[in-house]
């Protein structure tokens, strides 16, 4: 029994300690994250919408998709860092973090809209066209609507998906989560207590995500279909 | 033009470290099939503990980045003076982190198949092993294989982060010679090249495959 108390008491000195410290770096994965998701979801909706406007769009942004889809995120994190430079952007670890999520973050929303757009009967957009709808009535009014159905679920795994990626952006220096919690472990000279709260952060995160979009998703489908 | 010759030039030596990339995906793939149909069946079994046990599996292994799951298996064992081989973790991890994914796309296959096959196979006095691996296994495996090769193309992606405990494949490869070239966008491209086609690979044959059902 005094051995527990002795280990919970190191437990609460670590966590006095570097509480702060990982208060912080939480909020710069959120944070990441955040823009990540935010970016990417235009940024991909944006090339879905582009391909399907323009069809000289439609090479490139297969050929980028492809890429960013094909390649690990750790190999675009290099490439923007030692690549951006000698094109003249010279980006700080965290805002080159930020960007290169986002790209990446783009081309997998990119494919979750064209699955959206692809459920939607041809049928629908020459009636509207008939209608004469306008073609961003028909968007906001028609497509988008129906699918949201669709693209919702793939839409919240992939944003449980990059929270957990943005992990990788510890290799390239910036303080988020997992790059602090090493840091932790290399100054206290402590293992199990940096790296198990580590995993816990992560899957309180995941699984509050989890949580709250599926209410989200539920509450609005249930209004979508009624 | 003395880029495309320097990237044509260091294309062997990255290949080599391809090589590595997958089999050690191979290998964490083959586990992670054992692992996901064994955790699948304590997801669905009768008792309450195994299919809670096999909640909290999954739910952790998906919920926690694959670097973290690298760490965790990399240095815990280190807490308690333990040395295992940068390899064995590499795989070992890979393999825990898609075992949880994959025993939630078996969860679909196994619901997908009717009550009634089943029922029938039990009436026939078919023991539930035989079950198992005649009945269930074949059309689970064949109704989820689509899945499975996506399965497959993300952990061999996830595979460059075992270069963080030094295991030498395609990544580390790419960083030693950066050291060395002084040439990071070239190697860092041509590295890119074979993860682009490697993947292109994959998913070639993955449909090739379902064409084949």
């Amino acid at each position: 029994m005094d051995a527990l108390t002795m280990y919970l008491q190191h437990w609460q000195t670590f966590l006095i300690q570097n509480g702060p410290d990982f208060a912080a770096a939480l909020w710069v994965t959120i944070r990441i994250s955040l823009v990540a998701i935010i970016c990417g979801m235009t940024l991909g909706f944006a090339a879905e919408l582009g391909r399907r406007i323009c069809p000289w769009l439609r090479k490139p942004v297969a050929c980028y998709v492809e890429f960013f889809r094909g390649t690990p995120l750790l190999i675009q994190l290099y490439l923007l860092y030692y690549g951006g430079p000698r094109i003249g952007l010279v980006l700080d670890a965290e805002p080159a973090g930020m960007l290169g999520m986002s790209l990446y973050a783009a081309a997998y929303f990119c494919e979750i809209f064209r699955a959206g757009f692809e459920s939607i009967p041809e049928g629908q957009r020459e009636a509207a066209h008939c209608l004469g709808i306008r073609p961003w009535r028909r968007l906001w009014r028609i497509e988008l609507p129906q699918m949201a159905q669709i693209v919702l679920p793939p839409a919240v795994n992939q944003i449980i998906t990059l929270i957990k990626d943005s992990a990788v952006l510890s290799i390239i220096t910036v303080a988020e989560l997992t790059k602090t919690a090493t840091r932790i472990m290399n100054i206290s000279f402590e293992i199990v207590m940096p790296l198990c709260l580590l995993a816990l952060l992560y899957w309180i995160i995941s699984e509050a995500v989890a949580v709250v979009c599926n209410k989200a998703e539920a509450r609005l489908t249930r209004h979508l279909t009624r | 033009m003395n880029e495309l010759g320097f990237i044509l030039s260091i294309m062997p030596e990255l290949l080599q470290g391809a090589v590595t990339s997958v089999l050690v995906a191979m290998v964490a793939i083959a586990l992670g099939v054992v692992l996901g149909i064994t955790v699948c069946q304590m997801r669905r079994s009768q008792l309450w503990a195994l299919r809670r046990a096999a909640g909290l599996y999954i739910s952790f292994l998906r919920g926690i980045p694959v670097l973290v799951i690298l760490f965790l298996l990399f240095y815990l064992p280190s807490a308690v003076n333990v040395e295992v081989p940068s390899l064995l973790v590499a795989v070992l991890a890979l393999s825990l982190n898609t075992s949880a994914f994959q025993a939630e796309i078996y969860r679909g296959g196994f619901n997908s198949i009717p009550v009634g096959q089943i029922e029938a196979a039990k009436a026939l006095g078919l023991s539930r092993v035989r079950i198992l691996t005649r009945i269930q296994l074949p059309q689970v495996l064949s109704l989820t294989g689509p899945e499975l090769v996506n399965e497959f193309i993300i952990l061999f992606k996830n595979s460059s982060l075992i270069s963080v405990i030094g295991v030498t494949e395609l990544m580390r490869h790419s960083e030693q010679l950066v050291s060395t070239t002084y040439k990071p966008v070239e190697v860092y491209l041509a590295a890119a090249i074979i993860y682009l086609a490697l993947c292109l690979i994959i998913s070639r044959l993955g449909e090739r495959l379902k064409g084949n059902h």
